[in-house]
């Protein structure tokens, strides 16, 4: 074996968080190596070094027995390395040809060379199994198109390392299958591959080699032919985690219902409702599975009255909900925790406190019928819910921003759930965040539903949507299945139905 | 070569915002006596005759003071303003409502006893300088109108609407031809402080205006909601927060307190509304806030350092034969530094000895 790339000794400190400590290992010409670790153990940080982004503060990387220079992306380009981001780099108002040959040009070349990039691009997109369509605009691409072209863009400059960070985050079970064989296609070409993720089933299905990092460091490399499940869980997280058990429960009251609700969608990622019809009923966990941007926000924005549908009716306790506004719907006893806790959930620069009262400032202990605020009450508040919900702080005074991202989570969930809410709306509770802190919240939306309340779980995560909801329902282009009870589903067929197959409404 | 680079700090410590400030006028000042230097007088005795200008005498310090009036009142709605980050830069044409109401109001048409006058001259001041915000907010929130384009244009319109006035229906006959309104009867005359000197009332309400927005601000829902709109306008929705209807209110509490500026130049300044009632005023209650770090308390200090500059270098240009423009110099250079100190509050720079 001849490794292509060696890296030896990287460290790499933020202030006082040794993000990268002391990391060594080399990549081997023509495999698949896959990094595994929590969010937070080093992962991204180490392939920004490798890519250019950053300087790392002590170590060295060689590439082809090369030494590489540092904190310069073109250097890492033209050596051969290519990355392929979680959240693609590509300029969507142009075409597939022009993001390809996009920075390839010198600013003086006034004509470019489309004509010589068709031909490379054909071959290349044929030799490796990867059709695309030079021509069509990136805006009107789907994601697993997007990702096909990044890994093009990079097969075009040449690349004999690529990188793949989160790769599969946003495709389909069965896109994620046809991913793999081009990534097997690939080595067997002779190219390697780096591939980065937090999935241990499709780490353990592609991977030639593993190697595990936590907290900075490299705490375990193996070959994937020898390793299992547990062994790598154990690794990743340093000790065992339990994960919460559903109690069976009795099907409660219906507490709301939706009709016919056809909606706009919220932003251009995402699509909207068309003639949606949903039931929420106490002492249940619904799991809304799909691709990201199949409509999955806007539903939850109209069930938390963020977002005006077009048609249809709302019902919360039989009643016809004819005002539609956040304040209304939380009244109704109605609670969302958004999909990006740092922009929609938390104000980061206040304190922990302010955050904790900042849905609760109508109440009579919390502010006097002048405005007045009660800052006692304010402080008491914040200890319940952070003794409550276990958010652990230096002090409620600190800004919230500083709390890690479990932290945040549960403090978000904590300050909706102690309003008791009758329903709670969860957009990807657990996305980023570490094992023990997904059993926690896990625990949070389980306890909920042990109250006879509702929950509406919408994540992306399937292994989570199969083991803690008793109904899922799927969506595709806006539109959304009937619910079908969680025992009687398994990967294979709600993946199925999230491509849009045996889809019926 | 040096290498250094910039980490973001997790918690500034509250004496750097407090210091800032204060740091950059040394250095502003350090850096405006190069420019004294040129014109070939001594910086130490010029800055000497500045303070001796602003704070040499009784009559100095009063002249300050009332120089101070309108700006803090300015530079209190560009704060509270900013705060919820709503971008009101129109505080001109606010403060000119506020004149115009005074003497559609204040010069005849309403008479009441001095106790009731006075308030009642604020309030409509305040009410006209709230209202002509109130439209541009709601084109904000309703279609996502730049409040930026908006109040910084109306300043214009509003300037030429006074001129108009003044020219025109408005102008006193008995002003002997110049362009001025009739004058504020005597009961709607804001008191003299110090007798036989400009500090008048004014003063007071400006100081008392700025404790009850701290007061706002640090203790009542709508000042928490102020902020956390500020911060994070997604989240406080998010939260239950009326949004918009907290951006109404700053925009009313923001053009109300200008067009109280307006208030105390009209009916205790000058007694009668002039075409140059504000030497940008408005603007200057921009510097003010900033420079204030955008604290209420903060901004009367912020405010009577600014009319110090402003008063103290025409005492300096007669002393030294230095041109008073300097004045407008050490003001935006001070204004300049606070906004370099942001990067350092915010970040802390860490120099490391390996060449890259």
């Amino acid at each position: 074996m001849n490794p292509i790339l060696n890296v030896f000794s990287i460290t790499k400190t933020f202030g006082n968080l040794i993000a990268n400590d002391n990391i060594t290992f080399e990549v081997n010409k023509g495999e698949v190596l896959a990094i595994l670790g929590e969010n937070g153990a080093g992962k991204t940080t180490l392939m920004n070094i490798l890519f250019g982004h950053y300087t790392p503060d002590k170590g060295k990387i060689s590439f082809e027995g090369q030494q590489m220079t540092f904190g310069n992306t073109g250097n890492a380009i033209s050596l051969g390395i290519g990355m392929v981001h979680q959240h693609f780099t590509l300029a969507e108002n142009l075409t597939v040809l022009d993001n390809i040959i996009i920075g390839q040009q010198s600013l003086l070349n006034l004509s470019l060379p489309r004509k010589a990039a068709k031909q490379k691009l054909t071959k290349l997109s044929e030799s490796f199994g990867l059709p695309i369509d030079p021509d069509s605009l990136v805006v009107n691409l789907s994601v697993s198109e997007k990702q096909r072209l990044e890994i093009l863009k990079t097969l075009y400059r040449d690349c004999k390392l690529l990188i793949l960070d989160e790769p599969t985050a946003a495709l389909t079970p069965q896109e994620t299958e046809t991913l793999f064989k081009t990534i097997r296609k690939m080595v067997s070409l002779g190219l390697s591959v780096i591939l980065i993720s937090h999935k241990l089933n499709e780490i353990l299905s592609v991977s030639d080699r593993i190697i595990v990092l936590r907290n900075g460091k490299v705490v375990g490399q193996t070959k994937t032919s020898g390793a299992s499940r547990n062994t790598l869980a154990k690794m990743i997280v340093g000790k065992t985690v339990n994960y919460p058990k559903k109690e069976k429960l009795i099907l409660g009251n219906e507490f709301m219902r939706i009709e016919n609700i056809s909606c706009h969608p919220s932003n251009e990622s995402n699509s909207g409702l068309s003639n949606v019809n949903l039931k929420l009923n106490g002492g249940q966990i619904l799991g809304i599975a799909g691709v990201a941007g199949n409509g999955q926000v806007t539903l939850a924005k109209v069930l938390a009255g963020h977002a005006k549908p077009n048609k249809g009716k709302i019902f919360i306790n039989n009643k016809l909900i004819n005002s539609i506004s956040p304040k209304t719907f939380m009244n109704h006893g109605i609670a969302y925790i958004p999909e990006d806790r740092n922009k929609d959930g938390l104000v980061g620069d206040m304190s922990v406190w302010e955050n904790s009262v900042m849905t609760e400032t109508n109440r009579i202990d919390i502010s006097n019928k002048f405005g007045w605020m009660n800052e006692a009450n304010c402080l008491n508040q914040a200890n319940d819910i952070c003794d409550v919900f276990d958010v652990r702080t230096q002090s409620i005074f600190q800004p919230a921003r500083l709390l890690s991202g479990g932290n945040v989570q549960k403090l978000l969930i904590g300050r909706w759930l102690s309003r008791n809410p009758k329903i709670l709306i969860a957009c990807q509770p657990t996305r980023g965040l570490d094992e023990g802190a997904i059993a926690s919240v896990q625990k949070l939306l389980l306890s909920s539903r042990s109250k006879g309340n509702a929950v509406l779980l919408i994540t992306e995560d399937l292994d989570e949507l199969l083991s803690i909801s008793d109904y899922i329902s799927v969506m595709y282009r806006g539109k959304i299945s009937n619910q079908i009870e969680t025992n009687k589903l398994n990967r294979l067929k709600v993946g199925l139905m999230m491509a849009g197959e045996n889809f019926n409404v | 070569m040096f290498n250094f680079r910039l980490e973001e700090r997790t918690n500034t410590p509250s004496w750097m915002f407090f210091l800032s400030p204060f740091l950059a006028v040394i250095i502003s000042l350090f850096l405006a006596s190069f420019l004294i230097l040129l014109a070939g007088v001594s910086p130490i005795e010029s800055y000497f005759q500045l303070f001796k200008g602003a704070f040499g005498s009784v009559n100095a310090i009063a002249e300050t003071l009332s120089r101070a009036t309108p700006i803090i009142l300015t530079g209190l709605a560009a704060g509270i303003a900013f705060k919820a980050k709503f971008w009101n830069i129109g505080a001109e044409g606010q403060l000119y409502v506020g004149a115009l109401a005074v003497t559609f109001f204040g010069t005849g048409l309403i008479e009441l006893p001095s106790f009731l006058m006075i308030p009642f001259l604020f309030i409509v001041g305040a009410l006209a300088g709230g209202m002509l915000l109130l439209p541009l907010v709601i084109l904000r929130n309703l279609y996502k109108v730049d409040e930026v384009v908006t109040t910084l244009l109306l300043n214009f319109v509003v300037v030429l609407l006074v001129s108009y006035l003044l020219e025109g229906p408005w102008k006193d006959p008995m002003a002997l031809g110049w362009p001025q309104g009739a004058s504020v009867i005597d009961q709607g005359v804001l008191p003299q402080l110090i007798p036989r000197t400009r500090l008048h009332l004014g003063f007071m309400i400006s100081v008392f205006t700025a404790f009850a927005i701290w007061l706002i601000l640090a203790k009542t829902v709508i000042g928490f909601q102020i902020k956390s709109v500020g911060f994070n306008p997604s989240a406080s929705k998010h939260s239950g927060i009326p949004v918009m209807r907290t951006i109404v209110i700053v925009a009313l509490l923001s053009g109300g307190m200008a067009g109280m500026a307006g208030v105390t130049e009209t009916a205790g300044l000058k007694g009668y509304l002039t075409l140059d009632l504000s030497p940008g005023f408005g603007y200057a209650g921009i510097a003010v806030a900033m420079l204030a770090g955008l604290h209420p308390l903060g901004i009367i200090l912020s405010g009577i350092f600014l009319a110090s500059i402003y008063v103290g270098a025409d005492a300096m240009s007669r002393a030294m034969n230095v041109p008073s423009y300097l004045a407008d110099v050490i003001v935006a250079l001070t204004v300049l530094c606070v906004l370099l100190s942001i990067i350092f509050l915010q970040f802390k720079i860490t120099f490391s000895g390996n060449k890259s």
